[in-house]
């Protein structure tokens, strides 16, 4: 265990729009990960959660604030440097899969490869590899199109483990599927925190996955409500 | 890590390959219909030019009238008469030959057949002054134009249509009551530039043409030939002079004719064409226009999917600057594509119109050059300005776009 904090907030804030429709998304949230941390992140609707989540994966940038990771203020990054910054250390989960239409699922978990500038035989085994470990050897051919929500959540999850990234952050990775598939789900994300030390970041709204995490984040307008220890980093 | 964006284009490409068809269409459509139309339009224009050309540097027509070439009315013009023809070819000693021209249409008769076609009165002159050569038969005799007999010289149009395949020479045609014994039968010319059929007439003796067709005594066209080595400008102030004088025209009076060399009537006729020509220009103008629109439409309709694939390519590491350059590359590869497609096209379909309309294929590289950049802008431009304003979002902006 590392001691400083991998992902470190300080006092964000990220406003949307200007004058009175300003709406605060993040208000003054700080907020400290370590490595090989689970935390999910709850709240209702409009809470900022996912917000916080975007912020953290500098797909957002913060209205105000500091924010380490693994010690480098990130808002003194260039565009191309965050760009860097994601494709070294980070990885994404979307509730909406966000996978590339009529590409197939080997195709899909290669692109973050591609832009990792892997070549292309071993680009190609390890993209293999990670669809095995997530179970869909079987359908390395397939397009989106073509699996099931469950199977193309867990392409999402084989391109974002692909890189071997340092955190994952998954954003609602189970909001549009059932709750059998919800569990596969949540197993992959565990085994990746437990076997493969990535600290994973989860937002979501169900309690039932929350229990997975070993941290517990709540947040209520943009504020950060509470923070519960679960139970110790495995 | 560039061959690896061209990599990504193209398989971006043929992932979308229906969106990729439908840009490459637009382009090989407006680039393919601007360089068909204006190569068959300049192919035109030259030929006019040549055709006319052909008939001879040293052939002057006198016509009635004003501006007659360009459409002036022929109503109120009074016309020249057989004398004043052969006037001309007495009192001026560089007009070798002088022909007299009358002609109007009819409609000619042979047994179960008929035709519509160009009567014209004349004499001998005329097929030596227009280079006609005889196929079959014989010219008119002195004693036939001296006394009007109803004979007649048929071009091969006429001749096909009346007796198709068997020898049109002995046998009489009949246009309306007249009943006239063929006794020639011309060698094709072929097609003018016009499309218009040089074959298609049916020549008599000037005094037939007068007494049995039109009933007055009326020469609507002299037809001249001069010697060679005849100075044009110097022939035509003194046959200009001479039918001042025929015709009693005042120095300060406007002459009721005009005298015109080939030069002339080529350069009006290729006006003609080249109005054509800037008419075809035109359209395919329009067709390379709507063929922009519907890259622009393809391009814009598919920005909301593209907006989402560029903020997963960016949420996976890439670089703006990697995403943009391969659209670009992907619009470029497109652009390409079609453009060498339309410019194929585009000169298969001038050969095959030039072909078909009997004119020279003249690819003009001004016109294939303007084409093909027009559509490669339009398809670099819409291909990749939106793929621009993709790459500054934010990514997640970029992710959520609707």
């Amino acid at each position: 265990m590392v001691d400083h904090a991998l992902i470190s907030l300080q006092s964000i804030s990220r406003i949307y729009g200007l004058g009175d429709a300003k709406v605060k998304a993040l208000d003054d949230v700080s907020l400290a990960i370590r490595s090989g941390e689970f935390v999910a992140v709850m709240g209702p609707s409009g809470s900022g959660k996912s917000t916080a989540l975007n912020v953290i994966g500098s797909l957002d940038t913060p209205t105000s604030g500091s924010y380490l990771f693994d010690g480098v203020e990130v808002a003194g990054l260039t565009k191309d440097q965050r760009a860097l910054l994601r494709r070294h250390y980070l990885g994404f989960i979307f509730q909406g899969y966000n996978l590339l239409a009529r590409t197939s699922a080997l195709h899909n978990v290669e692109l973050p490869l591609i832009y990792k500038g892997v070549r292309p035989a071993q680009r190609r085994k390890t993209a293999i590899d990670v669809l095995e470990r997530v179970g869909l050897g079987e359908r390395i051919h397939h397009d989106p199109s073509e699996l099931s929500g469950g199977q193309q959540q867990r392409v999402a999850i084989a391109r974002a483990m692909a890189t071997k990234p340092r955190v994952i952050l998954a954003d609602e990775p189970t909001g549009n599927l059932d709750s059998h598939m919800s569990r596969d789900i949540m197993e992959v994300l565990v085994e990746l925190n437990e076997r493969d030390g990535m600290t994973i970041v989860m937002v979501t709204h169900e309690h039932d996955m929350a229990e997975y995490a070993q941290r517990l984040v709540w947040m209520v307008d943009g504020r950060i409500d509470s923070d519960t220890q679960m139970r110790e980093a495995a | 890590m560039f061959i690896e964006t061209i990599r990504l284009a193209i398989e971006a490409i043929f992932r979308n390959a229906f969106r990729s068809f439908l840009t490459v269409l637009g382009i090989v459509i407006g680039v393919g219909s601007v360089i068909a139309m204006v190569t068959v339009g300049e192919g035109s224009t030259y030929q006019v030019t040549a055709d006319v050309e052909k008939l001879g540097g040293d052939i002057v027509m006198v016509l009635p009238g004003q501006g007659a070439m360009q459409g002036g009315s022929m109503g109120a013009v009074q016309m020249f008469e057989l004398n004043d023809n052969d006037q001309l070819q007495e009192e001026l000693g560089f007009v070798e030959l002088a022909a007299p021209i009358a002609q109007t249409r009819r409609r000619v008769v042979f047994g179960n057949e008929n035709w519509n076609t160009e009567i014209v009165g004349t004499d001998n002159r005329y097929f030596t002054a227009a280079k006609w050569e005889l196929g079959r038969g014989r010219l008119f005799e002195a004693g036939e134009i001296k006394s009007g007999r109803p004979v007649c010289v048929i071009g091969e149009t006429v001749s096909d249509e009346l007796f198709g395949r068997a020898n049109p020479v002995g046998e009489t045609i009949r246009i309306k009551s007249l009943s006239c014994e063929v006794i020639g039968l011309t060698r094709s010319k072929g097609a003018s530039t016009f499309g218009s059929d040089q074959d298609d007439f049916v020549i008599m003796p000037l005094k037939t043409f007068h007494q049995r067709i039109a009933g007055d005594s009326d020469v609507s066209v002299m037809f001249l030939a001069l010697r060679d080595g005849t100075n044009m400008d110097m022939a035509k102030r003194e046959i200009t002079a001479l039918m001042q004088e025929i015709r009693k025209i005042g120095p300060r009076e406007e002459d009721d004719f005009e005298v015109m060399d080939m030069a002339e009537i080529a350069s009006i006729l290729a006006g003609i064409t080249g109005v054509l020509t800037g008419l075809l220009a035109a359209v395919a103008a329009i067709s390379l226009l709507v063929g922009g629109i519907g890259i622009m439409n393809i391009m814009l309709v598919s920005v909301t999917e593209r907006t989402r694939e560029i903020g997963i390519r960016l949420a996976v590491g890439a670089k703006s600057s990697q995403v943009l350059t391969q659209f670009l590359v992907e619009a470029i590869v497109l652009s390409l594509i079609g453009g060498l497609i339309g410019v194929a096209l585009g000169l298969g379909l001038g050969i095959l119109g030039a072909r078909w309309l009997a004119v020279p294929f003249i690819p003009s590289v001004t016109t294939i050059a303007l084409a093909f950049c027009f559509s490669a802008a339009v398809g670099i431009v819409f291909g990749f300005f939106p793929a621009r304003r993709a790459a500054g979002l934010n990514p997640i902006d970029a992710l959520r776009h609707e």
